[in-house]
């Protein structure tokens, strides 16, 4: 196969490895803690207990797919109730455009996964082969003893982080304890083996190898961002009417008036975990980690020279500070009307569930008549209407309900277990915890019943109230066509 | 193929091709795409081979696996009856009386009778089981041969008037007004005193007098029915044939005689006993009360305007 490009011009650049520096400062270790925290819990959660009696599982987040039931510490989740998780990937969606707008690709630099197990995998690289300049050398090698050993090691420490990542997701969809047993004993379902296949092969493969790549090249989020960020967005930028024309410190001692603060180091791009050289402006492949200003300042410290050559600062601050004002501080720039405007609706969002989930009914009633026949004629004259109603207890123990007529005069209702004999206007149920019940209800109303609306009203009869209400209809014969 | 030549723009070769001066590049398939083509030529080579294919006159070939949808289906049957296998084996183990005592065997008999209701009943008595003039509604509590579960089992075993079973529900109303039997003045007198019973005409002496001579045998003295007979109640709100007057008189003048097939020569037992199950869960099913015998007394007790007379406490 031949490609179309003209001879000697390539389009397609091969990847070049990427070998970032250690470097120490506010923005690295800022990212350290993000690392911890995330790792934790991510692989944690699962693990915490949480008791909610015999009835449910202790375990304090689980998504229960076999159940359908979705566990959060004292929250209980069913699948009609999802509007819940709804409401809380929204609130994700918008906190990502709040942070966009308040810090830049702040979601990029420190807590996106892919950043995070890339910048795990690049400290495993630095415990076995060494830092950056090790590194290099050890891949422009031969594939010596030393070369096979190490890229084994390595290699399997990444494989052991990879499965592990994916056997933590599996924890969140089981109990964790016995899904562990299960797992290892062979015992558990196909699907979760499957799926800690596929997470440790993504993992591996997103986190070990392709890196920079993902976020370059395959993430759609750059991509987005870029359109929601203008002159008022903080991002990382080499100030170059700084720090241009580049040259060194006795280059400056020379020429004070042409050379730039820039001594031409190459640290911000040596510590760059993208690889990018942050000089040429910005650019997708910069994920904001500000990285390249803890390396910078550094350089600017030991020169003597004002720190901030690499700023994280908005392009109108920079102008600022280049027609001669004040260095502004970050809170004023987070604190514009669009971060403001993301706040209020996120928080609505946020107000909005919470309040729907102190008034929830933990109790439920559904009601569904018998159509096919609407009505009974009964051997005495009276009019029989069956229903099948559902009896929902939302929670994770059993309730006693009632169950009574409301309007309806004379009417009285039995289910199979009673029997027509002992029919009354009050139906006394238990419902098992975390279970829908449905009973058949017969409704028999006196001879010369008209058809009517009337109500089943369902309460709880523990000391937690709570009830419900579902209005349906009586179907009668009509007086003239009686016997047909 | 003789003017290949290197495209100057594009550096490309052409294919050699000149239409009017219009050259093509020889810009081949990926590679890839190519070798998905081979790869599903490979494949439908073994697809031939191995499922049935290439239509011939009558059929099509078989292919080595000796895969059809026929086929197939009856697997999926056959799988699904060795699943049932179980369940029908323990229904029918079962006598009908006592699967009240297990609930779940009843759950499984309701479920399968439920299906096999739509199959064979609902031509005649609806899918929802309420009937229509001169098919008995299922799910009331008015019962012409008995409500209870035992009693619906052995009306659909052996039918009702089925030609040819002598074990069928059996009996006959004479044609009052057709064969002569009661002269028209008459046949209104009964009508009325049918009709007084339920309060829609008035008594009189004359039809009170006709209907113990003639009607009482099997509706007995009071016009509430006999189910021995399969006599219905004419004292109640239930009318099978419509309960107007011309409607009643024309019952009277004519006799209804409804038939249903005795189910045994179609379906098998445990069918049957589902589907008694089934109709007994309509909402109208009456308790079995083991009887120590079938004495007439006890069938007269069996009253049959309600099922509470047949509730056990």
């Amino acid at each position: 196969m031949r490609s179309p490009e003209p001879a000697g011009q390539v389009y397609y650049e091969k990847r070049k490895a990427v070998f970032p520096k250690v470097v120490d400062g506010p923005f690295r270790r800022f990212k350290w803690l993000m690392l911890v925290v995330t790792l934790t819990i991510y692989y944690a959660t699962p693990w915490l207990r949480w008791d909610r009696g015999p009835y449910a599982p202790d375990q304090a987040v689980l998504v229960d797919l076999a159940n359908r039931r979705f566990y959060m510490f004292s929250i209980e989740i069913w699948p009609h109730e999802f509007y819940f998780v709804a409401g809380l990937l929204i609130m994700a969606g918008i906190g990502l455009f709040l942070i966009t707008s308040a810090f830049g690709r702040a979601w990029c630099g420190y807590s996106c996964p892919q950043t995070i197990w890339t910048d795990l995998f690049q400290h495993v690289d630095r415990l076995i082969d060494g830092d950056r300049n090790a590194q290099l050398k050890l891949e422009a090698g031969p594939w010596n003893a030393t070369k096979v050993f190490k890229r084994g090691v390595k290699w399997s420490i990444y494989l052991a982080i990879s499965f592990w990542t994916g056997g933590a997701w599996i924890m969140y969809f089981a109990d964790a304890p016995t899904l562990t047993v299960d797992f290892w004993t062979g015992q558990a379902v196909p699907v979760a083996y499957a799926t800690v296949a596929v997470l440790t092969a993504t993992t591996f493969i997103f986190g070990g190898l392709m890196r920079e790549q993902v976020c370059i090249y395959m993430c759609p989020w750059p991509r987005i961002q870029t359109a929601m960020l203008d002159e008022k967005s903080l991002i990382v930028t080499y100030k170059d009417w700084r720090g241009e024309q580049r040259g060194s410190v006795k280059a400056k001692e020379r020429e004070p008036d042409l050379i730039g603060d820039c001594v031409d180091c190459n640290q911000c791009v040596a510590v760059c975990p993208t690889g990018y050289d942050i000089r040429n402006g910005p650019d997708i492949a910069c994920i904001t980690c500000g990285l390249c200003i803890d390396a910078c300042d550094k350089v600017m410290d030991q020169l003597g020279r004002t720190r901030g050559l690499i700023d994280y600062a908005t392009l109108e601050d920079c102008e600022h500070e280049r027609a001669g004002g004040e260095r502004r501080s970050i809170l004023k720039t987070a604190l514009n009307w669009r971060t403001l405007a993301y706040s209020g609706v996120w928080a609505a969002i946020g107000v909005a569930l919470l309040f729907a989930l102190g008034t929830r009914q933990r109790i439920d009633l559904s009601v569904a008549k018998d159509r096919n026949p609407p009505f009974m004629l009964l051997s005495n004259g009276e009019v029989r209407n069956d229903y099948t109603l559902k009896l929902r207890n939302m929670e994770a123990r059993p309730r006693p309900m009632s169950v009574t007529l409301e309007g309806l005069p004379g009417a009285a209702m039995w289910t199979d277990e009673m029997g027509r004999e002992r029919a009354s206007r009050e139906l006394q149920l238990t419902v098992a915890a975390d279970q829908t019940k449905p009973v058949r209800v017969y409704v028999v109303a006196p001879e010369g019943t008209e058809e009517d609306e009337f109500s089943f009203v369902l309460a709880a009869r523990d000391r937690e109230a709570g009830g419900d209400r579902v209005e349906t209809r009586f179907d009668a014969p009509d007086e003239e066509e009686e016997d047909e | 193929m003789a003017n290949k030549r290197i495209d100057e723009a594009t550096g490309v070769e052409t294919v050699g091709h000149s239409w009017d001066g219009i050259e093509e590049l020889n810009n081949p398939l990926p590679r890839w795409w190519l070798w998905t083509l081979y790869a599903t030529i490979i494949f439908s080579i073994g697809y031939v081979i191995v499922y049935p294919a290439i239509p011939m006159v009558n059929k099509a070939t078989e292919g080595l696996w000796g895969w059809s949808s026929r086929g197939q289906l009856a697997k999926e049957m056959k799988a699904e009856e060795q699943r049932r296998a179980g369940t029908v084996a323990a229904l029918a183990a079962t006598p009908i009386e006592q699967l009240a005592s297990k609930p779940d065997l009843m759950r499984a008999a309701i479920d399968g009778g439920r299906a096999a209701f739509r199959v064979n009943c609902v031509q005649c008595h609806g899918s929802g089981a309420a009937g229509s003039t001169g098919y008995p509604n299922l799910r009331d509590d008015d019962w012409l041969w008995g409500g209870n579960i035992k009693e619906i089992e052995t009306t659909l075993i052996n039918g009702i008037r089925h030609p040819g079973n002598d074990a069928t529900r059996q009996s006959l109303m004479p044609s009052f007004g057709k064969d002569g039997i009661l002269p028209p003045a008459d046949l209104a007198a009964v009508t009325d005193h049918v009709l007084s019973l339920t309060g829609k005409s008035t008594a009189n002496a004359r039809g009170a007098q006709l209907f113990a001579d003639n009607c009482a045998t099997c509706h007995g003295p009071d016009g509430k029915g006999l189910r021995q007979f399969g006599a219905p109640n004419l004292a109640d709100a239930i009318w099978l044939y419509g309960g107007k007057r011309e409607q009643v008189e024309a019952s009277i003048y004519k006799a209804r005689a409804g038939v249903m097939p005795a189910w045994t020569k179609t379906l098998d037992p445990v069918t049957i006993k589902m589907l008694a199950a089934y109709v007994h869960s309509l909402g109208g099913g009456e308790d079995f009360v083991a009887a120590p015998a079938a004495t007439p007394a006890a069938a007269a007790a069996a009253t049959p305007a309600t099922g509470e007379a047949n509730a056990q406490p």
